[in-house]
């Protein structure tokens, strides 16, 4: 099988990962290296795929010859698809020459299990030490830890990536059992557990020894996938705060369902992926990271899921009235970010230009507030920002008319069917 | 206003621009325009040429270095915008810094500095997608590329690249400004280039070229596909450049024309500065510091 063939399997058999960044690492220029991440704090898109995701890495697998059989796999051992393995010498030349030419940023390097996680992560270890030592390669590294492997081979992965991640695939322990029966809620967080402790010692080590090993130093992240099973958004999102306090990860990913597979537990082969419902997750894991949001704040158990209609930082002021309105001259940064329309950007904009004089709502759109969202939120020196005084139901009405532009046009004309029946 | 007003013509440097500042401080004029050399516009002003002279521009720059340290490279990154008439609207920004100094900077929405600033962040923007959009050829161990973009990018994307490809040899021509970084042995340099034209790929350029293309259509998920999406991330105007849009003869390798009219960057010889690298520190006009 020739090079171009094992990559299309291999980067097929991948793409259903939705980590694909390189943020977090900085290593300058390393004399007889080649690259560096000094590029990547902010992490460096290289281009954008069809489905307009992002495109980082040279996202691959190892090897999609696969042991396990999770229901909603393509690479799962019962299902009939075409195998291939890379060489590590295949894999190290492949990202060298991708990353001479500013195509990515790095590697990420997933597997199927092959034989056991064991197995597979000593392969995995041994490709990634020769792009490391024998090709030199100095760039951004993302590696999976497979759920079972043992600690002292996280260990040897860990020191050669700059990100590891552990999926967690699906956000209850009765999903798993259900849909992976080869994997356990205990087995998926040892190696997390094992990825935040040692991350946290190599950084108490670099204090001291300048040239102490570095473990992960992009920290870990994880992915759930949305829609196969029957959760809700309240429960996907506690889960994702217990991440992000406990295990200090630094991004959860959320991918939507896309069958792949025919079988009676999982949704019909003709689901549309719940793209709409991914994008409220984000949106509100953006609030939990950047806005000083918590879990509980944005859903409870009255309301367990996400409107679709609206943004969830607008149905949280919505529910909200006693914070509003926010003074735009006095209020400070956190109360700022609470505002709909008003983002980390603006936020910090409006604290830097009000130093020198009083705003005034025109000056605001300027800053780069959205005014069509926070007009009814806001007063500037005392005077409301919003033409009218409207009604919370007329607030509502006209956020929605806001958002509804703003949505894909299938899911838009989904909506306005379901409000004539409303 | 009692100045007289007057046209003026300068050389296209920031140099040049910071000196018709100095001329229309020590002649007490007020510029109606700012004019590039050779740009004839018949007019009812009298039009005038400021010669560049670095200590008048060290002068100025150094006057608004007191007042704050932000403000010099702030103005060259603007300069390097293709904001229409920018020089008018720095020329504008810097009279008002000089009457109400360093907080005029943090006024974001003030009409002289709103504009600069939008056109600011376009410029960094792009920057910042042409550190991951631009493509690189690998010819006989030197890598080349090409970029179309609208405002001068080179001066802010040199440092980036500079570092990421340390050990090697590489250029980077501008189609849109018709100029090219250059970069050997650890000394850089921006120069004006007219003509250039790349050279076709050899079988294992080729061959780089095609598993890139194949990893870019195979890595997109069917049921999730975004025309949109993927057009607000990354706008049309940036495809021509980029490896995998390029029609099917980009992937082909072909045999390099010995002694072509246009020379082939492809032999390191033929280009006059990677193989040269220049003695004195780099500087091109107007590059960012």
């Amino acid at each position: 099988m020739d090079l171009l063939d094992k990559l299309t399997i291999l980067a097929d058999a991948a793409k259903y990962d939705a980590a694909c960044t390189s943020s977090g690492a900085k290593r300058g220029f390393q004399e007889g290296k080649i690259g560096c991440t000094s590029s990547s704090v902010a992490g460096c898109c290289h281009t954008f795929s069809a489905d307009g995701r992002c495109v980082t890495l040279l996202k691959v697998l190892l090897s999609n010859d696969c042991c396990y059989n999770c229901k909603y796999c393509v690479n799962r051992c019962t299902n009939d698809t075409p195998r291939a393995s890379f060489t590590p010498e295949e894999l190290a030349e492949l990202t060298i020459q991708f990353y001479r030419r500013n195509y990515i940023e790095g590697l990420f390097l997933s597997s199927g299990v092959l034989r056991s996680p064991d197995y597979t992560t000593e392969l995995m270890i041994r490709a990634l030490s020769l792009l490391r030592n024998e090709y030199r390669f100095n760039g951004y590294i993302h590696a999976k830890a497979i759920p079972g492997t043992s600690p002292e081979l996280v260990e040897r992965l860990g020191l050669l990536a700059d990100r590891l991640s552990v999926n967690i695939e699906l956000p209850s322990e009765a999903g798993l059992r259900l849909l992976a029966p080869n994997k356990t809620k205990q087995a998926i967080l040892r190696p997390m557990t094992q990825i935040r402790d040692r991350a946290k010692q190599s950084k108490q080590e670099l204090v001291k020894y300048k040239h102490a090993p570095r473990f992960a130093p992009a920290g870990q992240s994880t992915q759930l996938i949305v829609g196969a099973t029957k959760e809700s958004d309240l429960h996907i999102l506690n889960l994702t705060q217990a991440l992000y306090d406990s295990y200090r990860l630094k991004r959860v990913f959320y991918s939507a369902y896309v069958p792949v597979v025919e079988n009676t537990l999982l949704p019909a082969l003709d689901t549309k992926p719940p793209l709409l419902r991914e994008h409220r997750l984000y949106q509100a894991d953006w609030l939990l990271r950047f806005y000083g949001f918590r879990a509980d704040e944005l859903l409870d158990d009255s309301a367990p899921d996400f409107d679709p209609q609206l943004d969830p930082k607008c149905c949280w002021a919505l529910r909200h009235p006693e914070f509003f309105p926010v003074e735009v001259n006095r209020a400070d940064y956190e109360a700022l970010l609470r505002v709909p329309g008003i983002g980390v950007v603006s936020a910090r904009r409006i604290l830097v230009a009000r130093r020198t004089g009083a705003l005034r709502a025109e000056d605001l759109k300027k800053l780069g507030v959205v005014m069509k969202r926070a007009q009814y939120f806001l007063t500037c020196g005392g005077r409301c920002a919003a033409p009218l005084r409207l009604s919370q139901e007329g607030i509502f009405q006209n956020l929605i008319a806001v958002e509804r532009r703003a949505l894909p046009q299938a899911e838009a004309q989904q909506l306005s069917l379901f409000d004539q029946v409303g | 206003m009692a100045w007289r007003e007057i046209i003026y013509q300068y050389d296209g440097s920031f140099d040049g621009l910071l000196c018709c500042v100095f001329e229309s401080y020590t002649q007490k004029e007020r510029p109606t325009a700012i004019l590039h050399d050779g740009d004839d516009e018949p007019s009812l002003f009298e039009i005038r040429a400021v010669t560049t002279d670095p200590a008048h521009a060290k002068r100025i720059y150094r006057s608004l270095y007191r007042r704050s340290p932000e403000v010099g490279p702030f103005l060259r990154r603007a300069f390097l915008t293709c904001m229409p008439d920018k020089e008018m609207a720095i020329y504008r920004f810097i009279v008002k810094f000089y009457r109400e100094g360093a907080p005029l900077l943090s006024r974001l929405s003030d009409d002289t500095c709103l504009p600069l600033l939008r056109a600011v962040r376009l410029l960094s923007g792009e920057v910042e997608q042409f550190r991951g959009f631009t493509r690189f050829s690998d010819f006989d161990g030197v890598l080349g590329a090409e970029i179309e973009p609208k405002n001068r990018v080179l001066p802010m994307l040199r440092r980036h690249f500079c570092e990421r490809y340390r050990n090697e040899t590489f250029f980077l021509y501008d189609r849109t400004h018709r100029e090219a970084l250059l970069y050997s042995g650890g000394v850089s340099r921006i120069v004006p280039l007219e003509h250039f034209e790349m050279a076709p790929p050899d079988e294992a350029e080729a061959g780089y070229r095609r598993l890139w293309r194949r990893f870019y259509d195979t890595i997109a998920i069917e049921a999730r596909k975004n025309e949109k999406l993927r057009m607000t991330h990354m706008p049309k105007r940036y495809w021509g450049t980029m490896t995998e849009f390029q029609d099917e003869d980009y992937f082909k390798a072909r045999p390099r024309a010995q002694g072509a009219a246009s020379p082939a960057p492809g032999a390191p010889g033929a280009i006059p500065a990677p193989a040269t690298p220049p003695e004195c520190a780099p500087s091109a006009p107007a590059s960012a510091p």
